[in-house]
């Protein structure tokens, strides 16, 4: 039209250029840091810094030693330039650290931090019923709730306390669902993880409130390599929130963590991330690289739920998975993963049935805009003694302009004869017609966006818990703002 | 209300519209009828403000307001309303979310809070009531596996729901049958009022005899050949449109 100024992909671009990363600050709070490289001292200085016992210094060098024979992976559908892994520095912790024993203590710096961060903890103490372990770069800062959670019998601290408190009980599963030498990035948190969340629910407990980790990155030149452990004894259920975000850097960070769910007979862990690591800039400079190793075991009976709301990282590179050993076990598998600009995800789940009767679910949704590339990638495998198996798949793909890809490699392996396996997949783009019918309704184009996103994205985010599915649907806007002309 | 002074737009640099003068005043219906290729639903994108088509000449102007310089959604804002001859689906998205979203859209436009949650359930409530709309049909995804007649009545919804200055129906009848038409026509009769306006666009005479215009204009290879009352209509249905060529 003559006059008028057309609200083009220019302006969208334009807009999205601007749009800083909401969490792109950087807090100065005084950290102390090892110097970059990593050989056996540096393993043994870790070890040596978190006060461990001798057959966890053991344990890391073992895993550090498989690590040094190992290749880096390069079958995900991702390309980037390989992290210098003797340029990184692996512990960094904020320097004022006495034990804390109050939020009181905490460094009002990283208290303002956690502000910036919309996780007020004294909001979050008053309002919801959140318990909350906070692990900044690499140290775990404040665990609220403790003693809420104490009555219950209900652990949960940083891992390196528990490695010190609980040793009979980490001794036992740590590295038991993912082995040192599972793979790269599991060899090298093992040989380095500096801190994590560790959590143990006692038989028969229903955990009283969600318990939720935040990870942040802060310092640069760091990598971030957290370890968590959850074991949900029999009969017990918790729901454990997981979110993470990280400064704008121009350089790559890395993010290599290992989780590790132990669900005994008739046992239930729902396990729900938010993963927000800065992605990147428009340009594709800068962002995380996040490798990261999900695993979980369910014994008889027992159920677990991944939720995952992934919009962050240059790189993801991440297969929460259930190996369903116990007969009648249930692993469901809820994803969401955004992808803008140049970042790429290469993200699934593996279904691995090995019990009668077990039954799995997987729903994932992918929305690619920009230049960026997004990759379902997952493995269903039935086992011989799997009588019964049940497997239901739907991968479902949102294209926003032309330059985006969206692919989808799904692997079925089925040694069982009765096993019922369903697949669907999709794929569709949002429309010009689509927009222009929100349009012609008076809802602008960005807001005509979230709207047909949060439409695609429905099953999955009802899945999480309310607090989280409202901050998911802001953060699935914020990614996306700007993505369509 | 709605002024159309000498429009002429084209797409692609192809001229689909070559003048058009209409004048449509507050609770006037309008009828505007044409062979296949007129320019009929040029003419209603252009007024929504669809940028596939480019105004190079004229104004369209609602209470004296250009509508030119506008976004779709701030024409929307000001009180325009189109319904789509194909609407489009939103998996995922009820027609009672998707309609929330455009009236606090449109409210925030004017500077007014959202609609509290328990006044916008009553609105839906008796606008459903009164197109005898069932509720549940408003709580599946907007439009998805909707039959045609399914579709048009959401848009009737719609419209109901943000009692627009001027409404365009874009080949409402399309793809309807009698029963289904019935219902359409019945439905925008009761939203007919003296302080808003209704342009009909439509291929043929059938749907108005259940929305009975007030004036009828013929268009015809992007011009208005010829206007008058509903008698006009009839004429055409007998005698086509080639008479007037």
């Amino acid at each position: 039209m003559s006059t008028k100024t057309k609200y083009t992909e220019e302006h969208l671009k334009k807009e999205l250029e601007t749009q800083e990363y909401e969490y792109g600050f950087y807090t100065d709070i005084e950290s102390e840091k090892f110097a970059v490289g990593l050989n056996e001292d540096v393993v043994r200085a870790i070890s040596k810094k978190k006060e461990e016992p001798e057959w966890m210094t053991e344990w890391r060098l073992k895993a550090f030693r498989a690590w040094q024979k190992m290749e880096e992976p390069n079958w995900a559908n991702v390309k980037y330039t390989k992290p210098k892994f003797q340029d990184i520095s692996y512990f960094s912790a904020p320097k004022k650290k006495p034990k804390l024993d109050s939020l009181d203590e905490v460094d009002p710096e990283l208290l303002k931090t956690f502000e910036k961060l919309g996780i007020s903890i004294g909001e979050q103490k008053r309002l919801s019923n959140v318990a909350m372990d906070i692990v900044v770069d690499s140290v775990s800062v404040a665990t609220t709730f403790k003693k809420t959670l104490n009555e219950r019998g209900i652990i949960f601290c940083p891992i390196s306390e528990a490695i010190k408190e609980h040793p009979e009980l980490v001794k036992k599963y740590i590295g038991s669902i993912v082995p040192t030498t599972d793979n790269f990035y599991a060899a090298l948190n093992s040989a380095v993880f500096s801190d994590g969340s560790f959590c143990y629910i006692p038989k028969g407990v229903k955990c009283p409130m969600e318990l939720s980790t935040y990870f942040r990155i802060n310092e640069s030149g760091t990598g971030q390599f957290e370890r968590t452990l959850l074991i949900a004894d029999e009969g017990s259920f918790v729901s454990y929130l997981e979110g993470c975000t990280a400064p704008q850097r121009d350089e790559n960070q890395l993010h290599a963590a290992v989780v590790e769910l132990i669900v005994l007979k008739d046992a239930e862990i729902k396990y729900s991330t938010v993963q927000n690591w800065y992605p990147g800039g428009k340009d594709g400079k800068g962002g995380v690289y996040n490798f990261v190793t999900k695993r979980a075991l369910c014994e008889t009976n027992a159920k677990v739920s991944w939720t995952q709301v992934e919009t962050g990282s240059a790189i993801t590179w991440k297969y929460p998975s259930c190996i369903l050993k116990g007969d009648n076990s249930v692993g469901e598998f809820y994803s969401i993963a955004v992808t803008n600009n140049y970042q790429q995800a290469d993200t699934g789940t593996k279904m691995i049935h090995i019990g009668k009767n077990t039954k799995s679910t997987i729903i994932s949704k992918g929305i690619s805009a920009g230049k960026s590339q997004n990759s379902y990638r997952g493995l269903v495998q039935i086992n011989a003694r799997a009588e019964n198996a049940r497997n239901f798949s739907q991968c479902d793909s949102l294209l926003m302009g032309n330059e985006c890809g969206a692919h989808t490699f799904p692997y079925i392996e089925v040694k069982n004869k009765s096993a019922q396996i369903e697949h669907e997949a999709t794929t569709s783009k949002i429309g010009e017609d689509q927009l222009f019918y929100c349009n012609q309704r008076g809802i602008d184009t960005e807001k005509a966006i979230a709207l047909i996103v949060n439409g695609f994205s429905k099953d999955v985010l009802n899945k999480l818990p309310m607090e989280f599915a409202v901050e998911a649907q802001k953060l699935l806007e914020i990614s996306l703002e700007g993505s369509v002309g | 209300m709605l002024k159309i002074i000498d429009l002429h737009a084209s797409v692609n640099d192809k001229e689909i519209l070559k003048g058009i003068n209409l004048d449509i005043k507050p609770g006037e219906v309008h009828a505007i009828m044409g062979p296949n290729g007129s320019g009929k639903s040029t003419l209603s994108s252009v007024i929504a403000g669809n940028e596939t088509y480019e105004v190079t000449q004229g104004d369209v102007v609602l209470n004296g307001e250009s509508l030119l310089e506008f976004k779709p959604e701030e024409r929307a804002h000001k009180g325009v309303f189109m319904s789509f001859q194909y609407p489009v689906e939103i998996p995922g998205v009820t027609t009672t979310n998707f309609i929330k979203t455009a009236i606090n859209a449109s409210r925030k436009a004017k500077g007014l809070e959202d609609l509290p949650a328990n006044e916008m359930l009553k609105k839906i409530r008796e606008t459903a009531e009164l197109l005898d709309i069932d509720r549940k049909f408003l709580s599946r995804s907007l439009n998805e596996g909707f039959s045609g007649g399914e579709k048009k009545r959401n848009e009737i919804f719609q419209m109901a729901m943000l009692e627009p200055k001027l409404a365009i129906l874009d080949e409402t009848d399309s793809g309807l049958d009698i029963d289904a038409l019935k219902i359409v026509a019945n439905g925008v009769n009761k939203l007919r009022g003296k302080d808003n306006a209704i342009l009909v666009i439509t291929h043929y005479q059938r749907l108005l005899d259940y929305i009975v215009p007030d004036f009828v204009h013929v268009l015809y290879n992007g011009k208005i050949v010829k206007s008058g009352t509903k008698e006009l209509a009839y004429e055409l249905e007998e005698k086509g449109y080639d008479w007037l060529k």
